[in-house]
């Protein structure tokens, strides 16, 4: 077996573990690149059939060509898609403008929160890996969330020998996080290999291309001619560059995805 | 080809403060791994708080750790020398997060066990050295850190690699090599130090590369724990991963510990180009099988010839992580591979002190960070194996409450086990409890008795006539009364064991089978009480009147004090 041999495998044994553990289960699909290839992962685990609903927490602020390309995944893999938005805070006027991180508390965090209420998710699969930033390096496999979706990032529980947390009070849910051990180049690597789509932003256009993607206005594009995927692997392999830094929520404060992700930020 | 390159899991400890997140952090910066936006957020930190460059900040993300310059929780961050991929894992050295030190060590296969030259061997570097041992790491390193603070003495490396050798050996650890270093100031951590010509091996960035990566899980007898059955289509699909060795296509395969024998039909994928006939350890498969029985999660397929272990009592060695204590007669989940299972400790043989290694044969509970060597009850039979012949079916954790609070690795099958103190002679036998102890727990208060040492006496054997809560006179009889029996003991020797229709009374101290002096001063005294018992109503439902009239507690015995669990954790800080 070869290094995405072992990462596949241990992917789809998370997976699995999660379905069998959990009654009411949910997958995250951000339509960026690393949560469609666990929506893959998901599809060779049971065997062409993903067996739980993918939800889409929409801001409103996404770059359109993203929703683009959701709904036609959704319509061509025929996906149980589950899109959220929160109303009540966009109705209020909620946007970047308001200040970038109460923007994502209320239409990220607080977005998902209410999925999970209303939804009574036990379990929800997320695509978050070591390699993105310090907070999510720490996190457990199976992280456990309480009522109010936060994280107890000081007293995580014991996570050995692929034994993970699958019991908790009742109200309380777990993030699964099926992608934790791969880093960005095996993604890229992943999607060569198997050949899965992904949307055309991440591809340059006038030499520039996201590298990362989120919200429009909170959201940069990165000088760069790679334009297949195979240009985007070789040119991993030489930035020095962190994949997030076009992502301006992480930079407001030294300390920003700590205390996002601590509120039950993704 | 980039993807055939091999990752190696390598795992940092120690005690705290000892250099563990200075080590990794200053490897990941000399070798470029970071990058450049970590290291700007660490320089801007370190800036704010009037400090040097801190490489720790590169791994101790969260603001808690940083603050207080301490490790809390283990980080994973990759790295890469030109022979292979590195997932180096920094855990934390203080006692208090010993459970995220043990959730972290457990992904690795290679250890590097760092000691501040300075401070000298302490509590959590022979702590982590036992874990290690535990978790079956036999690939260590010991670097020798803070060298510079020693004034890159020779004598004192030395002293150090003496000590430690002499505490690792006894658990079977042997360290591959010994590394002095200065983490802070780069001396043998990517070149050679010209600080230290005495010391003639390579710098750490070398030595890693000379770890050499474990190799025939896929040679191993096969193991395929059942993780769940689907039934999404026509097919029937037993998916799972396999733990150790290989399946083919037409195998002829067992099935534990439901015992069924079958064959396997189809191993299944979702695309084509996946489709294979021989799967492998480490790999998460589906297959169908040509007989259907009734499978479930945690059954393990083997092959016929090469069968796991079957039973529900085993000798494993464990770690403790939970608040509570682990306590004997208390309901826990075991689990192992896929299987989940209620279990209860069925003895606590013995609990080891992992920074002395002194053993307490008479430990009741263990405690937090504690280890011990205990016998598992499991309620129904589970498959797994002996750890030293595979690990991946010879571990398991066990729960309490919510969370994973012991881990555990099996050493070996309970042969014959005594579960009583028991009288033999001939074909008569007495099962008594009059050398159980009865200790209150505190701080709970429960009172609870506790069978220690459970053996078999016969004819002329010693017997422990005074223990911790009980002592009785060296000759005395003892009178089984639902059974009919009566056992002699003189000068503390099991003499004789009768039938109680052949006794006639002795003027001796006479005690029941749980150790309670029965009140009897004559011949007349023993008939009243034998022709009372045989009046009960039903003889076998203790009747409050009769004991009252004829049972003294206290005569002989008491009840102790124990402390049942240690509610504060210990800072140390």
């Amino acid at each position: 077996m070869d290094h995405l041999d072992q990462l596949e495998a241990e992917s789809i044994f998370i997976l699995r573990e999660a379905y069998k553990k959990f009654g009411k289960l949910g997958m995250l699909w951000s339509i960026g690149k690393d949560s469609t290839v666990l929506l893959w992962l998901a599809n060779k685990a049971f065997l062409g059939y993903c067996p739980f609903p993918l939800i889409h927490v929409d801001t409103t602020y996404k770059i359109p060509e993203m929703i683009e390309f959701r709904d036609r995944m959704a319509k061509e893999l025929k996906l149980d898609l589950i899109v959220h938005k929160n109303e009540e805070a966009l109705a209020a006027g909620m946007g970047p403008q308001r200040g970038r991180l109460e923007c994502c508390k209320a239409l990220k965090t607080d977005g998902l929160q209410q999925v999970v209420t209303k939804y009574e998710f036990e379990g929800l699969i997320l695509g978050i890996r070591r390699d993105e930033e310090g907070s999510r390096s720490k996190e457990r496999v199976f992280s456990e969330r309480n009522q109010n979706s936060e994280w107890d990032y000081t007293n995580q529980a014991p996570e050995l020998w692929d034994q993970f947390k699958t019991d908790f009070p009742k109200g309380n849910h777990i993030r699964v996080h099926p992608l934790l051990q791969w880093n960005e180049l095996d993604i890229w690597s992943y999607i060569a290999r198997e050949n899965i789509p992904v949307v055309d932003l991440y591809f340059s256009k006038n030499g520039k291309r996201y590298r990362s993607l989120g919200c429009a206005p909170c959201t940069g594009q990165i000088n760069s001619n790679a334009s297949t995927v195979e240009e985007i692997i070789e040119e991993l392999k030489h930035t020095t560059i962190s994949e997030r830094a076009g992502r301006a929520q992480d930079q407001e404060d030294a300390y920003a995805m700590q205390k996002l992700r601590k509120e039950g930020y993704m | 080809m980039e993807n055939e390159r091999e990752t190696l899991n390598i795992v940092a400890v120690g005690h705290v403060d000892h250099g563990k997140s200075t080590v990794i952090g200053r490897l990941l910066y000399d070798t470029h791994s970071i990058p450049e936006g970590a290291i700007d957020r660490v320089k801007r930190i370190s800036k704010e708080k009037g400090k040097p460059f801190e490489y720790a900040y590169l791994l101790d993300a969260f603001e808690e750790e940083q603050k207080q310059g301490i490790t809390i929780d283990t980080t994973e961050i990759q790295f890469r020398t030109p022979k292979r991929d590195y997932v180096i894992i920094d855990a934390p050295g203080h006692k208090e997060f010993l459970k995220n030190m043990i959730s972290g060590a457990a992904h690795a296969e290679a250890a590097l066990l760092i000691i501040d030259a300075n401070e000298g061997i302490q509590e959590q570097s022979k702590r982590h050295g036992y874990i290690l041992s535990l978790l079956g790491i036999k690939k260590v390193y010991v670097l020798v850190n803070k060298m510079d603070l020693v004034g890159y003495s020779e004598k004192k490396f030395l002293e150090i690699e003496y000590e430690m050798n002499r505490f690792l050996n006894n658990l079977n650890v042997y360290p591959l090599k010994y590394i002095p270093i200065s983490a802070f100031y780069g001396d043998n951590m990517i070149e050679k130090s010209e600080n230290m010509p005495w010391y003639d091996g390579k710098p750490i960035l070398e030595a890693i590369d000379d770890f050499e990566k474990g190799k025939g899980l896929e040679n191993k007898a096969l193991r395929f724990p059942i993780q769940d059955v689907y039934k999404f289509d026509a097919r029937r699909i037993i998916a799972g991963r396999i733990e150790s060795g290989q399946l083919k296509v037409g195998d002829q395969i067992l099935i534990s510990p439901s015992n069924h024998v079958t064959q396997v039909k189809s191993i299944e994928a979702w695309v084509e180009k996946d489709r294979v006939d021989i799967v492998k350890a480490g790999m998460s498969v589906g297959i169908t099988v040509e007989d259907e029985f009734f499978n479930k999660r945690g059954e393990f397929i083997s092959h016929v010839e090469n069968a796991p272990l079957v039973s529900n009592f085993f000798e494993a060695n464990l770690f403790w992580m939970g608040k509570q204590s682990l306590v004997e007669n208390k309901k826990y989940k075991l689990k192992l591979a896929t299987q989940e299972v209620e279990c209860e400790i069925f003895a606590i043989n013995k609990v080891i002190d992992a920074t002395t290694l002194a053993t307490n044969d008479e430990a009741v509970v263990v405690k937090t960070n504690d280890v011990a060597e205990v016998i598992i009850k499991t309620k129904e039979s589970i498959a797994f194996d002996e750890f030293k012949n595979n690990q991946h079916t010879g571990r398991f954790v066990l729960v309490d409450g919510y969370d994973v609070c012991g881990g555990g690795i099996v050493s070996g099958l309970v042969k014959a086990i005594a579960t009583v103190n028991k009288f033999v002679k001939e074909n008569l036998e007495v099962n008594v409890q009059c050398f159980d102890e009865y200790y209150m727990l505190l701080p709970g208060q429960d009172i609870q008795k506790f069978t220690r040492h459970p053996r078999v006496y016969t004819i002329g054997e010693p017997l422990p006539v005074a223990g911790d809560t009980y002592s009785y006179p060296t000759s005395f009889n003892l009178i089984d009364l639902e059974n009919q029996h009566v056992v002699k003991v003189r000068n503390s020797k099991f003499e004789n064991l009768l039938s109680l229709e052949d006794y006639s009374y002795e003027p001796v101290v006479h005690l029941n089978t749980l150790g309670l002096t029965i009140k009897l001063q004559s011949a007349d005294d023993y008939q009243r009480f034998i022709n009372e018992y045989k009046g009960l109503s039903n003889p076998k439902r203790k009747d409050e009147f009769f004991a009252k009239q004829w049972l003294n507690f206290s005569k002989y015995r008491s009840i102790g004090f124990k402390q049942a669990s240690k509610l504060n954790a210990e800072y140390e800080i």
